[in-house]
């Protein structure tokens, strides 16, 4: 496997020097390894600090940002960063409005972000927790660590940054972030495993020919394997498995997002079958946004998540941002 | 009686056994994780190593409670949290005293392993590193060869398991016929004991 690095115990640091010098917005510290908005900690504001494994991106440093985090963790490539990293970053970011910690819902996530909690509130931080918890493909939450957080993931940042942004308090922001997640359901495929640079080949086997069905964004397999399908088949799928964990009665938000090696080209023409099968449901679109945002690395293949959104979640989904991956209105 | 040089050489040979198999730890992460286990762990006992080079601790608790303080620090993802938690409590539980008989090293090891439980949720049968721990924790009264092999069995029992924690759980069925790396690992620090006990 040929791959754009140098040697793969330095892939996050040398990624981290190279945003840095991208985004000079941004303050980027390489050796403690946590990307904070330059403005950080912004007067009266609760501060959004978000992390997780590298691999994702721009999920999450690319998300840091004016109307969104106010800082990001990246740990090792598909590995929860440490709670020294998330500490560090609440302190960075809190104006004394205190701190809420977004989490997806991965076993590493949880705990590295609930030991940082404790961490900061030793240092007198107020910190509030979200858990996102989108992803349909995991049914029966009983028999595993309960469902992965995904795509919405986006769309909590993204409108929870905004209600921060707003000066509203941190258990309202917190709400918000809760309301977000409660109202999003994610589906995704695979058309290729990725690969990992520590490991170099592919994470699992998958055929020319067949396709993953139900995965998460860590290369692990999804939950059913398959013939390849066509666009509409899989949208078809997708969107008919969210639906029927969440039957929305509010407009949507649609994200199509790419795994990481699917082009806009194919992504464009899969949202195309997206919002056919939404219209065929009688699903309202308010907005929809298509592109890479929650990556798998090198993996092709795609997700849809869906956000019921009522006026205020709207408004606060259309409000100002100035991110390295999302920037509107400002 | 089991001194703090001991409990370093445990650690020592821990790290050395987790260099040894990375790669296997790696690969067996692979088809029901992510690939992963085998270069975290490694990155976190090579910082107990130098830690403990650098601050010596000088009593049996100290030492576990630095490595685990360390690993915590380190490794990320959910290995560094339950194995910084292991050896922190069972740090905590050795308390003060500046050497402890075998028995106190077995009742700290189960408050340890008491505490992965309640932080990861995990019972035994779950397909997780308690599947190699409990059962040595509850041989270790007949030796540390005795809970080596309880580790190791409770390891490859794992095989026919369905996941119901970690990542490997949302594979649902398609996570049996594969061994879990996370036992696999906690049999190795298990079996560090007895070379530990062997100088």
């Amino acid at each position: 496997m040929k791959m754009l690095i140098n040697v793969p115990e330095t892939v996050v640091a040398d990624a981290l020097r190279g945003m840095a010098a991208a985004y000079p917005d941004l303050t980027v510290d390489v050796e403690n390894r946590v990307i904070v908005r330059g403005d950080a900690p912004v007067a009266g504001q609760v501060a959004l600090v978000s992390g997780g494994g590298s691999g994702h991106e721009p999920l999450h440093g690319g998300f840091v940002g004016p109307g969104m985090l106010s800082a990001a963790c990246p740990g090792e490539v598909f590995t929860s960063p440490v709670p020294d990293q998330m500490a560090r970053a609440a302190a960075a970011v809190d104006s004394g409005a205190g701190v809420l910690f977004v989490v997806k819902n991965y076993t590493g996530d949880v705990l590295n972000f609930d030991m940082a909690a404790e961490l900061a509130e030793d240092e007198g931080i107020q910190v509030a927790k979200v858990l996102v918890n989108d992803d349909v493909a995991v049914t029966d939450s009983l028999y595993t660590a309960g469902r992965r957080g995904t795509g919405a993931t986006l769309f909590v940042e993204k409108i929870a940054g905004a209600a921060a942004a707003e000066g509203q308090p941190l258990e309202r922001v917190e709400a918000i972030g809760r309301q977000v997640n409660e109202n999003s359901r994610s589906f995704g495929v695979a058309l290729s495993a990725c690969t990992t640079p520590a490991k170099g080949t592919p994470t699992f086997d998958l055929p020319v020919g067949e396709l993953e069905l139900g995965i998460g964004i860590h290369g692990e397999p999804g939950r059913e394997r398959r013939a390849m399908m066509t666009s509409g088949e899989i949208a078809d799928f997708a969107v008919n498995a969210i639906l029927e964990d969440l039957p929305p009665r509010n407009p949507v938000l649609v994200l199509v997002n790419g795994m990481g090696a699917t082009p806009l080209l194919e992504l464009f023409g899969f949202n195309a079958e997206v919002q056919r099968v939404l219209s065929e449901r009688g699903v309202a679109v308010a907005r929809t946004l298509v592109g890479n945002y929650v990556t798998s690395l090198d993996m092709a293949g795609a997700s849809v998540t869906l956000c019921q959104v009522d006026e205020e979640l709207l408004r606060l989904w259309d409000a100002p941002v100035k991110t390295p991956a999302l920037r509107w209105g400002m | 009686m089991l001194d703090a040089d001991f409990f370093r050489r445990w650690m020592a040979a821990t790290a050395v056994s987790v260099d040894r198999e990375a790669e296997h730890l790696t690969a067996l992460d692979s088809p029901i994780g992510d690939a992963d286990h085998g270069s975290n762990l490694q990155r976190g006992f090579r910082a107990v190593t130098a830690a403990l080079e650098k601050e010596a601790p000088g009593t049996p608790g100290a030492v576990l409670t630095l490595a685990g303080r360390q690993l915590i620090s380190t490794v990320g993802g959910a290995s560094g949290p339950l194995y910084g938690t292991l050896l922190r409590r069972t740090g905590k539980a050795l308390g003060d005293a500046p050497e402890v008989g075998a028995e106190q090293l077995a009742e700290a090891l189960r408050s340890g392993v008491d505490g992965v439980m309640a932080l990861g949720g995990a019972a035994p049968g779950d397909k997780t590193m308690i599947d190699a721990l409990v059962p040595a924790v509850d041989a270790l009264a007949d030796g540390f060869a005795a809970a080596r092999t309880a580790a190791e069995e409770g390891a490859v029992a794992t095989i026919p398991l369905q996941a119901r924690k970690g990542r490997a759980s949302y594979l649902g069925a398609r996570s049996i016929g594969h061994q879990d790396p996370g036992a696999t690992s906690s049999a190795l620090l298990i079996a560090a004991l007895e070379e530990a006990a062997e100088g």
